[in-house]
């Protein structure tokens, strides 16, 4: 199983929260919003849910998806 | 003799509790919340004007409740919960961005968040760093004692969101006195009339930025906003004087609350000083236990249910940060400091579409003053008996009226 992750930019308000608590997995674009960092597309990095917990609006989804 | 009040007092139903209370140890929430650590998710609380209103007091249903959009801000519509009597009395005023719902919200939250990021507030953290040194530098050449509050927590902030906005730091005697009339008064009057000389002063320094643009967030905004229609003159100043009475207020009181706990907690300083990779999360800790901002007010647009409660729609509800981030339920020995508690859900910052914009650069800056302030003064110790030591009414933003220290 991996994960697929998915950001609602049109609720995102860039607190950060996702960036702060899975540094490895999230950044801020330009425009502050939410942004999975190249290659972490499909990470399965234990801080992931963490972070979609964190976040104050609900703008991350995290599902998991079968591999293949 | 009988005692008359016995006689009179209800037996059945108790009455609600009286919010805000006066704290009785500036760390802890007032003993007379008790009674609402007790009533969870949420229970009634009588207002300073007699009215009531719901509190929430339990952890999951205030993440809930402040993500739910059919709870407004909007403070000037009737019945909204009104805390004390200065807030009552410039609740008509625009506040920008915590007075407003989506869309309008939305519209302004987005013009601020590339100036708030984490790399943002990353990327000013040197700049963070010579303040903070310079301010101590200042502060031990007058040594071996002084009022931390003026000499350190309040101006780090300052200096730290006029260098951001543009703001000249050589009003900050200005500005720091009317936020302070603003938030504390003491007379309803006192907030109008902060308000007014905050509004006249923006206005003035928004000519100056469009005839000579500098390179702060209210430039920015002037030049990339204002000029271009998206904002009016009105909204701008709104904003500001968000941005600049949020940035300094809390944070300051943060740093002046934070340091008393930290000097009435030995051991858990100690930890501190032998591992400062525990700083990030002791800030977290600190921010969960002090819950300096204690009472955020909503109003209910809809009927809610709340584990089988309702909320009617246009009733009151507030948040009591103190209560919730001891939710038992959620934390473990919840009175207890502890910074190796997973202890990052607090609501400290608030939760839901207006959690707090600043956020990251408040975190920057406490973990900066703070590791600087007992790095540099390892004998650092309150200088007065603590129990002497003035602090914050219930009413406003908790924190320390001052704080004379030694070393």
């Amino acid at each position: 199983m991996h994960t697929e992750i998915h950001i609602d930019k049109d609720i995102c308000i860039g607190a950060g929260q996702c960036a702060l608590a899975a540094p490895s997995v999230f950044t801020q674009d330009d425009d502050g919003y939410s942004a999975v960092l190249p290659g972490k597309e499909d990470t399965d990095d234990p801080m992931l849910r963490e972070a979609a917990r964190a976040c104050p609006v609900s703008a991350i989804t995290v599902s998991d998806r079968a591999v293949g | 003799m009988t005692d008359l009040t016995e006689l009179t007092a209800p037996t059945d139903l108790p009455e609600p509790v009286s919010f805000p209370q006066d704290r009785t140890c500036p760390y802890h929430p007032p003993a007379g919340y008790d009674p609402l650590r007790a009533a969870r998710p949420l229970t009634r609380v009588t207002l300073y004007d007699g009215r009531t209103a719901w509190l929430v007091t339990g952890h999951a249903a205030a993440r809930a409740l402040l993500a739910d959009q059919r709870l407004s801000t909007d403070r000037s519509r009737p019945d909204f919960p009104v805390t004390n009597e200065r807030f009552a009395a410039v609740r008509n005023r625009k506040v920008a961005l915590l007075g407003e719902n989506d869309p309008q919200h939305r519209t302004k939250r987005r013009m601020m968040i590339p100036a708030f990021t984490v790399k943002r507030a990353t990327a000013m953290r040197p700049d963070i760093q010579r303040i903070v040194d310079e301010l101590l530098d200042a502060m031990i050449a007058q040594g071996p004692t002084a009022d931390l509050v003026s000499a350190f927590a309040l101006p780090v902030p300052s200096m730290v969101i006029c260098a951001l906005l543009g703001v000249p730091y050589a009003d900050h005697e200005f500005f720091e006195a009317q936020s302070r009339r603003l938030l504390r008064g003491p007379k309803a009057e006192d907030s109008q009339d902060a308000r007014d000389q905050l509004e006249a002063y923006l206005d003035e320094l928004i000519d100056r930025k469009q005839q000579s643009p500098g390179e702060g967030v209210l430039d920015d905004l002037v030049r990339e906003q204002l000029n271009e229609g998206a904002l009016d003159r009105e909204e701008l100043i709104s904003l500001t004087i968000i941005l600049l009475v949020a940035g300094h207020e809390t944070t300051a009181n943060m740093i002046s609350l934070g340091t008393y706990t930290l000097l009435l907690h030995p051991e858990r300083l100690a930890e501190l000083r032998d591992d400062p990779g525990l700083l990030p999360d002791a800030v977290e800790e600190l921010m969960r236990s002090l819950s300096i901002v204690d009472g955020l007010m909503r109003q209910a647009l809809e009927d809610i249910d709340v584990d089988g409660t309702t909320i009617r729609a246009g009733e009151g509800v507030i948040f009591s940060a103190a209560v919730i981030n001891r939710d038992e339920d959620v934390y473990t020995a919840p009175d207890t400091l502890d910074w190796h508690r997973p202890t990052r859900h607090h609501v400290s910052f608030g939760f839901g579409i207006h959690q707090c914009l600043g956020q990251n650069l408040a975190r920057a800056e406490l973990e900066i003053a703070l590791h600087s302030l007992f790095d540099r003064l390892p004998t650092l110790s309150l200088a007065v008996p603590a129990e002497e030591i003035p602090f914050k009414p219930g009413d406003t933003i908790q924190g320390m009226l001052e704080l004379p220290v030694t070393w």
